[in-house]
């Protein structure tokens, strides 16, 4: 950005850092790019059951210029794919790409000739959500994951190289950008799950928590009857 | 015919380019009837929400709990000594609308049993990023082996780590189960093993609730 990289790095820059951090993640405003049946689930994420507003995103801009983010929400056929482009490109930095949906994500089931396999062959991709469509739950667990990753972001050139030269020297901790949400808001199920992912069990993670039932026991009970 | 569209046409030029509506009751302004004002209605709408039932869901701080047969994420389920139960038969990609499910088969052998019957799943590999979640891969199963859970947080940053390997996608080892490769521990026969009733209160048979 400038100024922080003619400041000497230490305890004040980190602090800025998360300071700055904390706001670019607080009010992440979405631009709309509803393409197909995922764009009914955002909806349904922005309006009051869900309320996207919890977390500083209720407001869609229709102006790319004042997005943050941009939910891919849908297949992108070919014919859409320069637009795309171009309302990214028209975005001002710093901005995040979520990609909802398997359609956005790789192309899901449309494998032809009409639709872009994956909006990462045009634009950077932030964080990946399967389902077809993901419910609103799913996108709200995407975009939270998204705030983790934007809370651990370096601010400026030198604290990224900083960051990079720790991580390939084994200096950081993993990030565990997949931890679920409900998952990362439990303190005692966050610590089982940091165990769980150093003994590289993390897909029989949430099976164990419930004893060994595939679904929740609650649930079996209301099968049952 | 003509003389059909000749009369529209003296109509509309009688009315000055519009056919005129016949005046009724219900071309009236509405009347408000109430004796509270009008600001004071639009108000009480306002605050009558205050004493509404809140919908909002706190969902990342309670965990959302959806329906018993909701389509989530798969699990690969173990027969109740530890051994696979899939038999590598590669139906559930055959059934695979989008091409989501990988399977290579490999052989047992007396030596090394990962599954009773000939044949196990050697590598499996669901592709999170194709998968619809419409099950039929589940109704595919010969075997039962594949079902779906009701976990649904998969979302991830990179393509590499959303297709889910036969590691991640096991079922865990439960009390009383054994990791194979391991000879079938139940009953002396095949019959034995597959026909014989549930050890009750044990945690590594299956669910019998789902029976009923």
């Amino acid at each position: 950005m400038g100024l922080e990289e003619k400041l000497p790095s230490g305890v004040l820059l980190t602090t800025v850092e998360k300071v700055v951090n904390w706001t670019r993640k607080s009010s992440l405003w979405p631009a709309t790019f509803g393409l197909a049946c995922c764009a009914i689930e955002m909806m349904a994420t922005g309006a009051g059951r869900y309320d996207l507003a919890r977390f500083g995103m209720e407001v869609f801009r229709a102006s790319p210029r004042q997005a943050d983010l941009m939910i891919v929400a849908g297949r992108v056929s070919q014919k859409m794919a320069p637009v795309l482009r171009q309302i990214y490109d028209q975005m001002p930095e710093p901005r995040w790409v979520l990609s909802m949906g398997v359609c956005a994500s790789s192309g899901g089931m449309f494998n032809n000739y009409a639709v872009v396999q994956g909006v990462d062959h045009i634009v950077p991709v932030d964080m990946y959500l399967p389902g077809c469509p993901p419910r609103p739950e799913m996108l709200m667990d995407a975009i939270l994951k998204l705030h983790h990753k934007i809370m651990n972001e370096p601010l400026g050139d030198r604290r990224a190289r900083h960051l990079e030269q720790a991580r390939q020297e084994g200096r950081t901790r993993d990030l565990l950008v997949e931890m679920p949400s409900t998952v990362r808001a439990d303190k005692n199920l966050r610590r089982a799950y940091e165990e769980a992912a150093a003994q590289g069990r993390t897909g029989q993670f949430a099976i164990e928590q419930r004893d060994g039932n595939v679904v929740l026991p609650e649930q079996l009970g209301r099968v049952a009857r | 015919m003509t003389d059909n569209n000749d009369q529209g046409a003296t109509v509309a030029r009688r009315s000055g380019g519009e056919v005129e509506r016949s005046p009724g009751r219900d071309r009236r302004p509405a009347v408000r009837d109430s004796v509270i004002p009008a600001p004071g209605q639009g108000f009480g709408v306002t605050f009558a929400q205050i004493f509404r039932k809140v919908t909002t869901e706190q969902y990342p701080f309670e965990p959302k709990v959806t329906k018993p047969r909701y389509h989530g994420r798969h699990v690969l389920n173990r027969h109740p000594d530890g051994l696979e139960k899939c038999v590598g038969c590669e139906l559930c990609a055959w059934a695979c609308p989008a091409d989501a499910i990988y399977v290579e088969g490999g052989d047992n052998t007396e030596d090394e049993r990962w599954s009773p019957g000939e044949r196990y799943g050697r590598v499996y590999q669901i592709n999170y990023l194709r998968c619809i979640f419409c099950g039929l891969c589940i109704e595919a199963c010969p075997t039962r082996s594949l079902t779906m859970s009701n976990d649904f947080e998969l979302a991830d940053d990179n393509r590499r780590d959303l297709i889910y390997t036969k590691e991640q996608l096991m079922a865990p080892l439960l009390p009383g189960m054994e990791a194979p490769p391991h000879p079938m521990r139940l009953g002396d026969d095949e019959k034995d093993y597959y026909v014989r009733t549930p050890e009750a209160g044990s945690p590594a048979e299956p669910v019998v609730g789902e029976k009923v």
